[in-house]
């Protein structure tokens, strides 16, 4: 009976989702205020239908109903509770429902937040993202049915794929999804006000705190990700330049150059039509990822269960929803009323500058993602493009952006005086370089331009962003300086920072980091980076659903006790291939990390110990930049009902 | 004029790339053991650890060399599928039973049947990293001189036998007798 609920939900919730979306948008051309005023029932009810049909399919794993296919397939009677709540994405079906909700929550959240906007324009907006997700829904119900019924029915389930089984992955999609789905709210408004050609300033302002909220998703998302990859995975990389991994990045540089591009658009009045183009790419983006991602077109390590027909069905979902808004864009951007001008030496040159940087960083990412679909498709042979061609072209675009980064806050609006920027920010400057020549040398000594760039830049963007506070300080005194900042500068300087402590942290282990493959029998140790691993001998851990060879390691350095780590060799009892559970000693200054390998015969093993130093600054820079977002969501411009007080807000911004 | 509708054209030409794509296998990448002989190898027979298996076993007519092993789900998948090539279209299939443990493999031939006329026990899978191998399924077509003249990886299935690879063992075949 629950999986028929789900089924019955799930086809409502496309009904729903399609009225939303007549309402909305015919509601609004044609004036109907009653058919408007029935937008945000309709979006209520997406949100029933979906969340009904979600629980149907965790209900369905809860009770471990094996007659569903997709529960079979992802679920085991030895699987833990927890573990089993978040199957529901832990493969391709249910993670679409997943989708599916949370696409209505952020169409709830949008019809919610947007009560003070003219009608027409939220309608409008309302009724682009219910045709969005009825894309989805339509798509889920038509090529990916979780509530697919199996018979004969199977007596034990195949269980969930054991690198999925880990507390990450039960954050990593959701988080992923949301910053995907969220950046359907700044499309929206997007093509939203391309129809009804709304002033510039008033649309950038209210897309503002719906792209940083994406954003931040986003950011989390993807660092969720490489956490994961970095200790499940066993390789002790943090980033691959995998298609799926730059799936998720290209849409995160994109709304990254959305972000302060709007800023512009809504101070400045000035690069209108590039912001909704913005608007538009990084949604495009986000949907394309879904379709690498699904359809099968790429290889990639860790792509979902592919099926050509889902491919068709993104590939036209993407053509019809973002053809139709650049098709849209064609017609409308002329129409549009020119923006403001701008001196070269102004706040708007070094934002336009983040803007061609971050684009053309993502439009490399795009090229090295597709071209061996291009060669391939064009006849002229199979290729691969890996790290090498990514770094090479990615690293160079972002040095000069970190330099931008340290002064772009400071230039004035329209004409800056570059003699009092450089008046304001030298000290910082210089601290900077002292800092990361110092820093680099009692590191690892002479290390090569590419640490010390990377090193200098990361303390840039730290101390650079002290210069504010500092300067309001010395003014108007501690308590009224720093109180008088608004939420927004402060998310601002709080997120630079955070691009700054994730850069220290990227030089750093890429240069200094230590890797050995060695081989072990009890008794023996190795000595990398001064720490002392030594082999104790294994013993074997029963799990509720696996069993596992345990490694105990004794670590000490200059003869002093450091840690003892227990790495596993876990075998899940419904799946064959053993995985290496890793064992992690992290502190914030390093990580000491041991991946259990295979049995060589003679109680010797493959063992691979590695030392990443400042590993965890990567991470920690990702969460420093999501608070820099939430900071600046938290500014009163954006609270509710502040419609009026928003014009006269803050002059800065 | 036309700064408005590139951005569209963009997005055209990238989904004509994708459409082309989706027709495509990116998995499918060509062996470069194709028209190469067999590469040699020496191991012990899965059923007797006194008889070795060769690349010479492969000679004399036309022959699928097939990579196995218990824990492979592709290989359960596909076992109906070579029994069938095996026992009605009379088919030599030698196995290449990899990274496996040799009761579990006998007893599970035993269990289903078994579509080899020998496999050979590769338990370190050194011979496979010499055939290229880098999963399970994988399926080598071998001519009657023992070159290798295709390869299929994954799990095979009853069209990849009716379109694939019956017409090409024909094909083969007549080459041998021609020849």
């Amino acid at each position: 009976m629950t999986a028929e609920l789900g089924q019955i939900a799930l086809i409502l919730a496309l009904l729903v989702s399609l009225a939303q979306a007549w309402f909305g948008l015919a509601g609004a051309t044609r004036g109907r205020l009653d058919w408007m005023h029935a937008v945000p029932g309709a979006v209520l009810g997406q949100v029933f239908f979906t969340l009904l049909a979600y629980l149907a399919l965790t209900w369905a794993l809860v009770q471990n109903d094996f007659s569903i296919a997709y529960v079979a397939e992802n679920s085991n009677t030895d699987l833990p509770l927890v573990y089993r709540l978040t199957a529901v994405w832990g493969a391709h079906e249910g993670s679409l429902l997943l989708w599916c909700m949370l696409m209505s929550f952020w169409t709830l959240a949008a019809t919610r937040f947007s009560r003070n906007l003219p009608l027409p324009f939220t309608s409008r907006a309302i009724g682009i993202l219910g045709l969005v997700s009825a894309g989805f829904i339509l798509f889920t119900v038509l090529t990916s049915n979780p509530f697919e019924r199996l018979f004969p029915m199977p007596g034990e389930g195949q269980d969930l794929n054991p690198i999925l089984q880990d507390p990450a992955m039960v954050i990593h999609p959701p988080m992923l999804y949301l910053g995907y789905l969220g950046l359907s709210i700044p499309f929206a408004f997007a093509v939203s006000s391309l129809i009804g050609l709304e002033s510039n300033t008033t649309w950038a302002r209210w897309t503002r705190p719906w792209a940083t909220g994406a954003w931040i998703c986003l950011t989390l998302g993807i660092a969720l990700g490489s956490w994961w990859a970095y200790y499940e995975l066993g390789w002790g990389g943090w980033w691959f330049w995998d298609p799926v991994e730059n799936a998720s990045f290209m849409p995160w540089l994109v709304a990254t150059a959305l972000i302060h591009s709007l800023a512009v658009t809504e101070k400045r009045g000035a690069f209108r039509n590039w912001t909704v183009l913005l608007a538009i790419s990084a949604f495009a983006l986000a949907i394309l990822g879904a379709f690498l991602v699904r359809s099968g077109v790429l290889v990639s390590v860790h792509a979902f269960a592919t099926d050509p027909t889902r491919g068709v069905f993104i590939l036209m979902f993407l053509a019809f929803v973002v053809g139709g808004a650049l098709a849209l864009y064609a017609w409308r951007a002329p129409k549009m009323p020119p923006g403001g001008g701008f001196k070269l030496s102004s706040r708007e040159t070094f934002l336009l500058l983040n803007n061609l940087f971050l684009v053309v960083a993502a439009a490399a990412v795009l090229l090295g993602t597709l071209y061996p679909l291009f060669l391939d498709a064009l006849g002229l042979g199979k290729i691969s493009v890996g790290p090498p061609y990514f770094n090479a072209v990615f690293v160079p675009l972002m040095l000069p952006l970190l330099v931008f980064l340290g002064m772009g806050p400071y230039a004035r609006w329209k004409q800056a005086d570059g003699g009092d920027m450089l008046h304001r920010l030298w000290p910082f400057a210089v601290a900077a370089v002292v800092f990361g020549v110092t820093g680099t040398l009692l590191l690892g000594g002479n290390a090569g331009v590419m640490v010390l760039a990377g090193v200098v830049l990361g303390a840039w963007a730290i101390f650079s962003v002290l210069a504010e506070p500092v300067d309001r300080i010395r003014k108007r005194g501690l308590r009224n300086g720093l109180g008088g900042i608004p939420r927004s500068i402060w998310g601002m300087l709080v997120a630079h920072a955070g691009v700054g402590v994730m850069v220290i942290g990227i030089a750093v282990v890429t240069v200094f980091g230590v890797e050995r493959e060695v081989r072990l029998a009890p008794g023996d140790s190795h000595e990398i980076a001064g720490y002392e691993f030594r082999f104790e001998g294994t013993r074997d851990v029963t799990g509720p659903n696996w069993d596992s060879i345990q490694g105990q390691f004794q670590v000490t350095r200059n003869g002093r006790d450091v840690t003892q780590m227990h790495p596993e060799r876990r075998i899940y009892r419904a799946r064959p291939d053993p995985l290496a559970q890793v064992d992690l000693h992290p502190r914030l200054r390093r990580d000491l990390y041991i991946a259990m390998g295979d049995y060589l015969g003679d109680d010797y093993w493959s063992i691979r110990l590695q030392y990443k130093p400042m590993v965890r600054w990567i991470w920690l820079g990702a969460i420093i930049m999501s608070l820099g977002g939430l900071i600046a969501i938290l500014d009163r411009r954006y609270r509710l009902g502040s419609g009026k007080r928003a014009t006269n807000g803050n002059r800065e911004d | 004029m036309w700064r408005y509708i590139l951005p569209l054209g963009i997005l055209l030409v990238l989904i004509a790339f994708f459409w082309r794509g989706l027709q495509l296998d990116p998995g499918e990448v060509p062996s470069p053991l194709i028209d190469r002989p067999a590469p040699n190898f020496l191991l012990q027979s899965l059923h007797d650890p006194e008889e070795m298996v060769s690349e010479l076993d492969l000679v004399g007519e036309v022959t699928l060399f097939n990579v196995w092993g218990t824990w492979c789900p592709g290989c359960h998948e596909e076992h109906e599928e070579l029994m069938r090539l095996a026992h009605e279209e009379n088919v030599r299939i030698i196995g290449l039973n990899y990274r496996d443990d040799r009761e579990a493999a006998i007893q599970w031939l035993e269990r289903l049947g078994s579509p080899f006329e020998r496999s050979a026990y590769d338990p370190d899978g050194a011979v496979a990293i010499d055939w290229g191998v880098y999963g399970a399924p994988e399926t080598f077509v071998l001519d009657h001189e023992g070159i290798i003249r295709h390869k299929h990886v994954g799990e095979i299935t009853h069209e990849d036998i009716d379109q694939q690879l019956l017409p090409l063992i024909e094909r083969l075949r007549e080459e041998a007798e021609a020849g």
